[in-house]
């Protein structure tokens, strides 16, 4: 607005500034770059440039107020009659009915051909998500593949365990904990499921999927790190806490005639979040 | 020069008529009308900067023994997507300024369409005749935050991982078509080698295509309808009364450009954002503690954590937890927002074009319900921390969660009222601004005299 005087002076140290930043971006970067002091001469480039012009806008351009008029944005009744008028000219196109049938019949028919191909982007989901890669006998083994005896882990104890052979079986990741045998309350008909204490059970959240990642030996509780679910592994890691409503599934155990931890099957339930075609829970 | 080649395209166009009347266009001068140019301007930094990373990134799940510059994961297995995004940031020139400037930029773009969207519920300018545009900002800010998402989980790192699977479950939530959905979006039972290639798609590709078209139809009405203004001398529904285009407005607008871009580009340099190297490499058997998405997604991640135990069974059939707070909540939070217009038009019976804007207080009820919703959604913001708040005060984390159930319950309604009141007592005092208005008299006390009668209309 009003031109102090010193504006323009204001004005021409901005874009000086602005430049020299510039010069030093550019020997910064033939120098090898560093990003600290590349951000640093970035917001002094653009910054001068910015300081520049809004000064510049703000003191040494016209600032009115300028007054412009709305006209109103309907349109009037004539320009909608003419318009009504053109859409009548292809009175022709929609009076025959028969052949605006097929029109659309084949467009419809296109259609559907054209948007059937999404049914590629992935396999039918059929019993996936119902099974995983445990297979009873299997072995039970470190995420680097090594099987894990009976005398693995000492009371409190937590390790991460895939069936032997399939570490990158995602859904079979189960989270196997060592307890005391003595407080140690499954759900009925799982007695011994639990051999020496050993208890194991499906590693991902039935809530959202996330790995049940951390264990508190003291109250023997998995805690999912990311909506804070908790499940009790003492009694069939049923949920004590957050949005989880259902049991992490229990891998069945059994210890070989080799010392070595083995699953007696598959877990008895899906694994993870819940999906509609999970059936209701029996009791 | 110049002068001549205007000559050569105007003999040619006949442009001279729509430059005349372009230049000499009126823009408002109101500093509430800058926060939309502030996501335009950083849309503009996010499609400058993220055209440089796709040049290095390699947008593959294929697994390859990490050989790089960054000595603590050499010799880990990672993928290629996620060494190609180490090697971006640690040896190439340039390469971590421009990948942090890009991640602060779709934080900034994201904030200031919310602010921009509050500053036009908050003035009505939504109204008739801007319905239309109204819905397609909505679009936009949809689109800004589905980019984001899928933006951040392009490094498969183990936290934004974490998030796609979060993102898997709530697709698979979803009843009848979940399961289907799922496995065709995320190409089969997550995760899959399939994932990576098809975010990278979408989030270079077809969404920002979306975006600019829309951008450009959003900028294109305002353009056409003219914009609002603030009720003031001189001002009335048939003018608008600012700065022309030419030379003031294109001046400052440039400006503002530049000013945007020097804050991202410094923030880029300076500040440090998603270093997934210490994160580490995406591992479906590990996760990381505190998890906390981006913040533009906190209010569903609150949600997710805050939806108490439920799910419903139907014959034989379960809608998962992950779908209430996943998919319902933010299905009727778009729903009541697109639908905003026309619900208050019907409340009001006010059906007229409105060019001159309201001041929050002149809408007591609109004001109130748009503060109570901002408190629920700043609330389920917050609760999306109540695993760092429980570290942070040494409380059990389940009693952090049961206050903000309670507190997301009650303090919307509590500021809705309060709110309504101070907005009524606001407009019928007549005093120019909020701090001058006689507060002495405590809330809930009789109001002015002459309020009473029309408070009841609202």
């Amino acid at each position: 607005m009003a031109d102090d005087g010193r504006a323009p002076r204001r004005i021409l140290w901005a874009f000086v500034v602005s430049a020299a930043a510039s010069i030093g971006l550019t020997v910064v970067y033939a120098l090898g770059g560093q990003p600290q002091v590349e951000g640093a001469l970035i917001g002094l480039s653009l910054g001068g440039l910015a300081v520049g012009l809004v000064l510049w806008g703000k003191h040494l351009l016209p600032h009115g107020p300028y007054v412009e008029e709305r006209e109103p944005l309907g349109s009037t009744a004539a320009e909608r009659g003419a318009v009504a008028a053109d859409v009548r000219r292809g009175g022709a196109l929609t009076r025959r009915r028969l052949l605006r049938a097929g029109l659309g019949g084949a467009l419809a028919a296109l259609a559907a051909a054209l948007v059937l191909p999404i049914r590629s982007l992935g396999p039918r989901p059929g019993r996936t998500l119902f099974r995983t890669a445990w297979v009873p006998g299997a072995r039970l083994v470190t995420p680097d593949g090594i099987p894990v005896s009976v005398a693995a882990l000492a009371e409190g104890g937590v390790l991460t365990v895939f069936p032997e052979g399939h570490t990158d079986a995602a859904d079979a990741q189960a989270v196997l904990v060592r307890v005391d045998p003595t407080i140690v309350r499954l759900p009925p008909g799982r007695e011994d499921w639990a051999p020496q204490g050993y208890v194991a059970y499906s590693k991902i959240c039935t809530h959202a999927g996330c790995p049940v990642g951390l264990y508190e030996p003291q109250a023997r509780q998995l805690f999912c790190p990311c909506h804070q679910s908790v499940f009790d592994v003492s009694q069939g890691a049923a949920p004590v806490a957050g949005p989880a409503t259902r049991a992490l599934p229990q891998l069945p155990l059994e210890v070989g005639a080799d010392g070595f931890l083995r699953a007696r099957g598959d877990f008895p339930e899906p694994v993870g979040p819940a999906f509609w075609e999970l059936p209701e829970e029996t009791p | 020069m110049i002068g001549r080649l205007a000559r050569w395209f105007d003999d040619r166009l006949r442009a001279s008529d729509f430059a005349h009347r372009a230049l000499n266009k009126v823009f408002p001068d109101d500093w509430s009308f800058m926060l939309g140019e502030i996501a335009l301007y950083s849309f503009v930094v996010l499609v400058l900067t993220g055209t440089f990373l796709t040049f290095f990134f390699v947008p593959s799940a294929g697994e390859i023994v990490y050989r790089g510059a960054y000595e603590p994961l050499r010799g880990v297995e990672v993928s290629e997507a996620y060494a190609s995004v180490l090697e971006l940031s640690f040896s190439v020139r340039a390469g971590l300024v421009m990948r942090q400037t890009h991640h602060w930029a779709a934080l900034v773009f994201i904030g200031a369409i919310v602010v921009h969207l509050c500053r036009v519920f908050f003035t009505g300018a939504f109204r008739r005749p801007r319905e239309v545009n109204w819905m397609i900002g909505l679009t936009l800010l949809l689109l800004a935050l589905f980019n984001g998402f899928t933006g951040y989980s392009l490094p498969d790192d183990l936290l934004s991982g974490t998030g796609l699977r979060i993102a898997y479950s709530v697709a698979l939530s979803i009843p009848f078509v979940g399961t289907w959905l799922a496995f065709l979006v995320f190409g089969g039972e997550f995760p899959t080698h399939a994932t990576i290639p098809r975010l990278f798609v979408a989030h270079v590709f077809i969404v920002p295509l979306v975006l600019f078209a829309l951008v450009s139809i959003h900028l294109a009405l305002i353009w056409h309808q003219k914009h609002t203004q603030h009720a003031g001398p001189g001002r009335t529904e048939t003018n608008v009364v600012g700065s022309t285009l030419w030379p003031t407005y294109a001046a400052k607008s440039v400006g503002l450009f530049f000013a945007i871009a020097a804050v991202l580009g410094a923030m880029g340099g300076l500040l440090q954002i998603n270093p997934v190297w210490l994160y580490g490499p995406f591992d479906a058997a590990a996760v990381t503690s505190p998890a906390q998405p981006d913040w533009y997604l906190g209010w569903l991640e609150g949600a997710l954590r805050l939806f108490p135990p439920w799910e419903l069974r139907v014959a034989g059939h379960t809608v998962a937890n992950p779908f209430f707070p996943g998919v319902l909540l933010p299905g009727v939070t778009f729903l009541l927002l697109y639908a905003w217009p026309f619900l208050e038009a019907r409340a009001t019976g006010d059906r007229s074009p409105h060019h001159l804007l309201d001041r929050p207080r002149d809408h007591p009820l609109r004001t109130a319900i748009g503060a109570a919703g901002l408190t629920f959604y700043g609330l389920l913001f917050l609760a999306a921390s109540n695993d760092v708040v429980a570290k942070t005060f040494a409380v059990p984390v389940a009693a952090v969660t049961v206050a903000f159930q309670v507190l997301v319950l009650v303090l919307p309604m509590l500021v809705g009222v309060v709110t309504f009141r101070l907005m009524r007592r606001l407009r019928d005092s007549g005093a120019p601004d909020l701090l001058q208005v006689p507060f002495r008299t405590p809330v809930g006390a009789a109001p002015p005299e002459g309020s009473a009668a029309r408070s009841g209309a609202e």
